[in-house]
């Protein structure tokens, strides 16, 4: 297995496809029951969180403890980052109380990249900047799975930001890695520079594109990031992108509704439509943990990955 | 096989008066055909069938960091608190699966009993562990290697003994 994980093309399909497996018996009782398994005793998970996060940090927690790993949350608001401590030092210092994986979240892009080449741990990404979130992507995969069986031929459609989407990137290459059709859906603005060789179709029409699709993945309008200067207002976004029960309708039968988390109510997605019965957002959150376990079980279940580093 | 099987089930009815109470779980992947083929002749016998389940040891190994992750199953067990749990494996070796085995069941509930139903015991134990019924003991080198092979799984029925090819095995890590 792989030592880090910084982005989802760090995994082929077999690798994926194994993740996903994984994750299926951690829920072999049932959806929402985990048990507690006694697998990573001794190990120790850092989770090093430079930008705000409920359920990505909550999850790993979960995940890391389901497990019996230690966890140490360490997050930069009452730290010495607040005394102007740089990733690099942050990261040495971690280090040398001996951890065996980092989860990190950073608001640049790079970020893990840069913490893999200082630090013996395995690094997991949990978001960089609008660079990547494969593990956000692995459990979008394994919810679509759960209803799908594969992935072949499903049309995929992600609406919205996707310039500033961490979770639109992962998402976009580890579905074409699996065989899906993804589309992206927005105002031009909102489009990535250079999608053309992203080698998915773009569209501004929603509607054109919602009868078609097997899944519609909204993104959140990431106003923290200066998205709301990319579109005149939110009202008139909310009106001819946004999902209300009225325009989901337009979707089949068994399609489904998706969306990372946390929502703008109202702006993206409103409420009614995200509580119709096709919703899996709250199974994404659910799914999340048992995706983060298998991760956990197969990078740090394996050989002492550190023990391999040669000692100069 | 079959009359090994017979044998055993056998075996439990008696000890345990019945099959009362009586639930066969089987070690993932092998164990687990065991266990139905147990319960189903447990059933002819006593004219109920006893509750089985499949159990996945991965995640209670004890070589867990010393090798690479093994693949994991999905353990699906009935409820055992009270029950006289007989724990199926188609091979008793070292020892250590057995060991596994036995705390992934103690986290899943309190049974009043555990008994261990093997097919093949091939000796060389590691810990302090041995089976309440045994198919057939087959004394073995440690350079030996015993396959059980399932209809179900591998098309026929049989044990095949055989040598460790060290050299594919090296070639192999």
């Amino acid at each position: 297995m792989i030592r880090h994980l910084l982005s989802i093309k760090d995994l082929d399909p077999e690798g994926i496809e194994r993740v996903l497996a994984t994750a299926a018996t951690f829920q072999a009782d049932g959806p929402r029951i985990m048990r507690k398994y006694p697998t990573l005793r001794g190990k120790t998970v850092v989770n090093l969180f430079y930008e705000a996060s409920t359920r990505t940090r909550t999850s790993f927690e979960l995940a890391a403890k389901r497990l019996s790993a230690d966890v140490v949350n360490f997050s930069v608001s009452g730290s010495a980052v607040e005394k102007g401590e740089s990733l690099k030092d942050t990261a040495q210092t971690i280090e040398a109380m001996g951890v065996d994986a980092i989860v990190i979240r950073h608001s640049s892009s790079g970020a893990p990249n840069r913490l893999a080449g200082w630090v013996s741990a395995s690094v997991i990404n949990a978001g960089d900047g609008m660079h990547e979130h494969p593990t956000q992507a692995l459990l979008d995969l394994y919810t679509i799975r759960q209803h799908f069986g594969s992935f072949s031929g499903l049309r995929v459609a992600i609406v919205g930001d996707i310039a500033h989407s961490r979770v639109a990137r992962s998402n976009v290459w580890g579905l074409q890695m699996m065989g899906a059709d993804v589309t992206l859906v927005g105002p031009p603005t909102l489009l990535p520079p250079r999608v053309e060789g992203w080698g998915v179709e773009t569209t501004a029409d929603i509607e054109a594109v919602l009868p078609k699709a097997d899944v519609v993945y909204l993104l959140r309008m990431q106003l923290e990031r200066g998205t709301g200067a990319t579109v005149p207002t939110l009202r008139e976004y909310s009106r001819l992108w946004g999902l209300d029960a009225a325009r989901a309708t337009l979707l089949k039968d068994e399609a489904l509704i998706m969306h990372p988390g946390p929502m703008n109510r109202g702006v993206e997605i409103t409420a009614d439509a995200a509580e119709l019965p096709r919703s899996v957002i709250t199974d994404q959150v659910a799914n999340g943990v048992a995706v983060r376990m298998a991760l956990l079980y197969l990078m740090l279940g394996g050989r002492d990955a550190r023990e391999e580093v040669p000692v100069e | 096989m079959q009359r090994a099987v017979a044998r055993i089930a056998h075996e439990i009815t008696e000890r345990n008066k019945g099959a009362r109470d009586v639930v066969l779980i089987g070690v993932l992947t092998r164990g687990v055909h065991l266990a139905e083929r147990l319960a189903d002749r447990i059933d002819s016998i006593e004219g109920t069938r006893p509750p089985t389940g499949a159990l996945d040891i991965g995640l209670y190994r004890d070589d867990i960091g010393m090798r690479d992750p093994v693949a994991l199953a999905p353990t699906k067990v009935p409820n055992i608190d009270g029950k006289i749990v007989v724990l199926v494996d188609d091979v008793l070796y070292t020892g250590r699966s057995s060991r596994a085995a036995l705390d992934a069941l103690i986290d899943l509930g309190r049974p009043k009993a555990v008994q261990l139903a093997v097919l093949i015991d091939r000796g060389h134990r590691e810990l302090p562990i041995r089976a309440d019924y045994v198919g057939k003991n087959v004394p073995t080198g440690r350079n030996e290697e015993v396959r059980v092979k399932i209809a179900e799984l591998d098309g026929e029925d049989g044990v095949e003994l055989g040598r460790v090819d060290e050299t594919a095995e090296e070639a192999a890590r």
